[in-house]
């Protein structure tokens, strides 16, 4: 008996002087004491807890850099200039970084530890970017696989966007909270709404989260993020292309615009499978009697089915953007869909006179 | 054995009784972990610094606390325990002090812990009735074997690079072939001394 009790206790306070030991240890290693972040060499320095990422001491000043993962190193898309402060490269972020970035202090936010006074320039975009608490208001279905959520702004109330920008969603998953990218496709002036479409991926975190969501389940967001710039020149036509869930930010640019200009020309060529993949049409088709200048042309790529009839395009969206636009007039085109897709498109655009940077797109 | 200089032990724990080589220990991280020098010296490093403090602290408690209350049957998990905080400390000192080298590490830098050889070292100690001080020769000379087999192997892989391996040889079987010859030829220093 007194040999389980020693056994016992003898690990016991084995264990005890260890650990006590690791926490002194960690007391003198670990403290890095407050440091200061200086975000675009402000006036005044924010002042943070050493020894934690530059991802999470933004967000808790309420600085939001996109980011997918949840600061695991997996998405990169938290890249952001560290001018000093910010140590070497870490062998967990040259895969995400070009020669050019890393040229140009670019690093992931999310694997830059701050142990001492930080540099660090962020697009004032991004400083505009806000955590949103939002309500599911109504959901729609708009095919079989494809919904569109409508969500209604509680905290803040208003979110100021440019049509074609996008929102992160933060989904629950088992490792913890991530967040997913999704383009809004509520028109601008809708401030206090903000509307999402989603197709149903198989086994997606994001996906599967939205559309299991009911009216009146609260959300978060932060947001907006994303570089389209509509060009507000009367003459400039505006092209938009998109597939399957690239619909989102065309409706978006789409209505926002004939809100503003009712005679501004602009072409939307829309790219699906099926007939059952078509949706909106009516809407559109509505919107077109109403301003003659907005094109419809949408497109199937497969073939139709027995008895079915469709007087639109066949083929792939990026044959009817060849067929329908003539050569070298003034525009600027945004796109939105597959890669391969977005791929062709482009070929063809700068095939009819578009300037490289007249092309806005966002592949997934 | 007790009569046998620590200095002996140390050179004997290096070359003619290297614990990867000759007792093929910690070949986990070896064979993982090998593929540049500078990762693996790190690893090496960290490994001897390891190894050493925790044969000293283990050979400390089983001789005075475990075998006079008749707990020698708890050296296993004891040992376990005592290289596991060390290794949380080790992983404390490497981020701070050399980040880079925290992440080329990643996750073998915690799995220190589990390294046979570690554990290995500890154990041979009490069982071979060493002195403290031979204790220490020991763990530090065989941590510093392992150090060397490991450097030796980074560098061997990386000129690997450029020869031409046979498909189904590529990566870890050419490296457990070469670990073999490399035992082999470690086999020409038997019998200057021996410590078992």
């Amino acid at each position: 008996m007194a040999l389980y009790l020693n056994a016992a206790l003898v690990f016991g306070s084995l264990a005890a002087v260890l650990a006590i030991g690791l926490i002194i240890a960690e007391r003198f290693l670990v403290n890095y004491g407050i440091c200061k972040l200086d975000i675009n060499a402000g006036e005044e320095p924010l002042e943070v807890e050493g020894g934690q990422t530059l991802l999470s001491a933004l967000y808790s000043n309420e600085i939001f850099i996109p980011s997918a993962c949840g600061g695991k190193g997996s998405c990169g898309h938290c890249k952001i200039t560290v001018t000093s402060g910010g140590g070497p490269v870490l062998p967990t972020e040259t895969p995400f970084l070009t020669r050019g970035e890393l040229r140009s202090d670019m690093r992931l936010a999310c694997q830059v530890k701050i142990r001492e006074d930080i540099f660090v320039r962020i697009p004032s975009d991004l400083l505009n970017v806000k955590l949103f608490d939002a309500s599911v208001e109504s959901v729609r279905e708009l095919t079989y696989d494809m919904r569109q959520v409508r969500f209604k702004l509680n905290d803040p109330d208003e979110m100021i966007q440019r049509p074609g920008q996008y929102v992160q969603i933060e989904a629950p998953s088992p490792e913890g909270p991530v967040f997913r990218a999704y383009s809004i496709s509520s028109p601008a002036y809708e401030s206090n709404v903000a509307e999402v479409m989603v197709r149903l991926i198989p086994g997606g975190i994001g996906s599967t989260y939205i559309h299991n969501l009911q009216e009146g389940d609260p959300v978060t967001w932060t947001g907006p993020y994303g570089e389209f710039y509509l060009n507000e020149d009367l003459d400039t036509e505006i092209v938009c292309v998109g597939g399957g869930a690239g619909m989102a930010p065309m409706k978006n640019i789409i209505y926002s615009l004939y809100d503003k200009q009712p005679d501004r020309v602009c072409w939307l060529f829309f790219g699906c499978r099926t007939t059952k993949d078509i949706f909106y049409l009516e809407e559109f088709k509505a919107l077109a009697e109403k301003h003659p200048n907005f094109n419809l042309i949408y497109a199937l790529s497969d073939e139709l089915a027995e008895g079915e009839q469709w007087d639109g395009e066949t083929g792939f969206v990026h044959l009817a953007v060849d067929k329908h636009l003539e050569p070298n007039i003034d525009r600027q085109a945004f796109l939105c869909g597959p890669p391969l897709m977005i791929d062709a498109v482009m070929r063809v655009l700068e095939d009819k006179g578009l300037a490289e940077e007249d092309i806005f797109y966002d592949k997934f | 054995m007790s009569d046998t200089s620590a200095m002996v032990i140390l050179i004997a724990a290096v070359f003619t009784n290297n614990i990867l080589l000759s007792n093929f220990l910690g070949m986990c991280s070896f064979i993982a972990c090998s593929s540049q020098v500078e990762t693996a010296l790190g690893l090496g490093t960290a490994v001897t610094f390891v190894m050493t403090l925790t044969a000293m602290i283990n050979y400390a408690i089983y001789h005075f606390v475990l075998a006079p209350l008749q707990l020698g049957h708890l050296q296993f998990i004891v040992f376990i325990a005592v290289i596991a905080a060390f290794v949380q400390l080790v992983e404390m000192i490497v981020e701070r002090f050399s980040p880079k080298l925290y992440f080329a590490l990643g996750i073998f830098l915690p799995l220190i812990t589990v390294n046979c050889a570690i554990l290995g070292a500890s154990l041979f100690a009490i069982i071979r009735n060493y002195t403290f001080v031979q204790t220490v020769g020991f763990g530090f000379g065989a941590g510093l074997g392992w150090l060397v087999a490991i450097v030796l192997m980074a560098g061997l892989q990386q000129k690997m690079r450029y020869g031409d391996v046979p498909k189904p040889f590529a990566g870890v079987p050419v490296a457990m072939i070469i670990t073999c010859v490399m035992a082999m030829a470690f086999m020409g220093f038997a019998g200057m001394v021996t410590i078992q």
